[in-house]
């Protein structure tokens, strides 16, 4: 019998095709192939880690000689040797303080409301497919709507508040889905329990539901707040400054944050700017990491306690 | 009912969101159609210039669109492959060890901040990698969408590998009872039935690559150009948002209004891109659950 497919694309593999000579060749074939694309897959999956190292090292290379405690602590400058990101850096713990106020109740109630509560009519459904689109929408989009609305229209002005409302829509829909998913590890049988019991519907999730499902939730809004950390662009459209030599002192003050001191300095044609740039990067990247570590440790010490 | 204000302040934070959607809508057309008023919509699609900052102002977005999408497509050029490629062998021939040292590495690469990749395409991808190869100034396309395609890659592969890991284990042993080879399994069996999973993963990254801007600001330059030379800079739409936002603008000018304009066509085109991947994903749904 010859090799290959049979009517069907059935492949014949019996001992015909090993004691043949067209046969064992066929195999070989196959074998080979196997192996090639094996070895190309694998370095497929390989290429990530491979632009993670580059890029990491790059970034140490360019910035790591920058690094000093003066860096932290000096305001920026005209002289890149001298420069530092103070005023970036409190502008940064300042939006992510009032972005965090602001986010995360409206993200878990919502997600409370959704998962706990709603009917199962239309108006959830429009909610639901809402979330799913404003998740992709670009974040420069979000910008345009603060500048118009937070701004503007509010007379907000370029303030800390006015970035810290606009980064809260950027992250509500990461934070209300992580919610609902961080609701869902709750088993049902959890809920039916308390309301045996006689628990209404709020008392259930307000004692039973929530405290079970704090951990999972919370693994979610630190990666969602560490995604708010890095975004540049929006709080550029509503006029965040690109030079601030002084400390914000109020939610009303103007300000600049940490990634867009990066790409000041970034966008200076001075190679000692790009260091200083680097040595940001590797600030930021460093605040990002222990974000992402801290997050898993709650993921990993919350499984662990689990008593389902 | 002692619980129904509770009940209504979940409610409207669920609202909230849907009033984000209608603020951003309201918000861009409000002053897009400002601007339109001023600049035909004929002469917005057709003109092949866009200097609406200079004396000659022409306000034809052609320039930023075909950059904006030239940039997406060749980062997806290599960013589906790879990513795919990462995907098979993370869902069909991984260990479990392999797949929990290499997942979360891929986690790490997406939380990275996209001022980050612009710096490194700037910084090491155009200097080192295309100033040989041709590239004459520090900007150009294909170096902004080198950096995007190692930010779509973790984009692209979990969603991919979400997709082939949903694939039930019946049909591979199917295959494999055929005497199917590993590859053969993978390629002809679980890819296909995991299909539109797959391409909702790159309409996904398409949208974001779309909408992405620090990468495209920092390493494509900011000189709209109507070209299809990925070695030459050229700005992509969100470009010009963020450089209109860096001068002084006053609120009301044609100026301001550009933007809200260029915004609207970035969102209509993300906006299409995320409701046909969302549709793929709810057919995908129904056919496994």
């Amino acid at each position: 019998m010859a090799p290959g497919p049979l009517p069907g694309g059935v492949r014949v593999t019996a001992p015909i095709l090993t004691q043949t000579p067209l046969g064992r060749r066929h195999v070989m074939r196959r074998r080979i192939a196997a192996a090639v694309a094996e070895a190309l897959l694998r370095m497929a999956a390989m290429v990530g880690i491979a632009a993670l190292v580059l890029l990491l090292t790059v970034v140490t290379r360019d910035g790591f000689h920058r690094l000093s405690w003066d860096f932290i602590t000096s305001f920026p400058s005209r002289f890149p040797e001298q420069a530092g990101i103070r005023a970036a850096l409190l502008g940064s713990i300042w939006v992510m303080a009032l972005t965090t106020v602001i986010a995360v109740p409206l993200g878990i109630g919502a997600a409370i409301y959704l998962e706990e509560f709603a009917p199962r009519n239309w108006l959830t459904r429009i909610i639901e497919t809402n979330i799913n689109n404003l998740a992709g929408v670009p974040s420069i989009v979000y910008g345009l709507l603060g500048l118009a609305l937070f701004v503007r229209a509010m007379e907000l002005g370029r303030s800390i508040l006015a970035g810290a409302l606009t980064l809260a829509l950027v992250v509500l829909p990461i934070i209300i889905v992580s919610g609902r998913e961080g609701l869902r590890t709750v088993p049902p049988s959890i809920r039916e329990a308390a309301m045996a019991l006689g628990a209404t519907r709020w008392q259930t999730v307000r004692h039973q539901v929530l405290p079970a499902a704090l951990a999972p939730m919370m693994t979610g809004i630190i990666l969602a707040l560490s995604r708010a950390i890095g975004e540049t662009a929006p709080l550029i459209t509503i006029g965040a400054l690109l030079f601030v030599p002084f400390d914000p002192r109020g939610p009303l003050d103007s300000f600049t944050v940490l990634p867009i001191q990066i790409f000041n300095w970034v966008s200076r044609p001075q190679p000692a700017f790009h260091e200083a740039a680097a040595a940001g990067i590797i600030v930021l990247l460093t605040v990002l990491l222990s974000m992402n570590a801290i997050a898993i440790a709650i993921r990993y010490w919350s499984e662990r306690r689990r008593q389902w | 009912m002692r619980e129904a204000p509770i009940l209504a302040v979940l409610f409207l934070c669920a609202l909230a969101s849907v009033f984000t959607t209608i603020g951003i809508v309201v918000v861009l057309s409000e002053e897009a159609v400002g601007f339109f008023r001023q600049v035909s919509i004929v002469e917005f699609l057709t003109e092949r210039r866009w200097t609406p900052l200079f004396v000659e102002k022409h306000f034809g977005v052609l320039p930023l669109l075909s950059a904006t999408f030239l940039i997406a497509l060749l980062a997806l050029a290599v960013a589906v492959p790879v990513g795919l490629g990462a995907a098979i062998y993370l869902s069909e021939y991984a260990s479990a060890r392999v797949r929990g040292v290499l997942k979360p590495a891929l986690e790490v690469l997406a939380g990275i901040p996209t001022v980050v990749y612009g710096y490194f395409a700037l910084t090491f991808i155009a200097p080192q990698i295309l100033r040989p190869l041709g590239q004459e100034t520090a900007f150009s396309a294909l170096s902004a969408a080198l950096a995007m395609s190692i930010m779509l890659l973790p984009l692209v592969s979990s969603l991919s590998e979400d997709a082939m890991r949903a694939v039930p284990a019946s049909l591979r042993e199917a295959g494999y009872a055929l005497g199917s080879s590993r590859l053969e399994v993978a390629v002809r069996v679980v890819l296909p039935a995991a299909l539109s999973g797959v391409m909702a993963a790159v309409l996904l990254a398409l949208a974001r690559a779309v909408g992405e801007t620090m990468i495209v600001t920092i390493a494509a330059g900011n000189i709209p150009n109507l070209s299809w030379n990925p070695l030459e800079a050229m700005q992509a739409l969100p470009a010009y948002i963020v450089q209109v936002s860096l001068g002084d603008t006053p609120a009301g000018s044609l100026e301001y209004k550009t933007i809200f304009a260029v915004g609207l066509s970035l969102f209509a085109c993300t906006l299409l891109l995320n409701v046909a991947a969302q549709w793929l994903l709810a057919r995908f749904r129904e056919v496994y659950e």
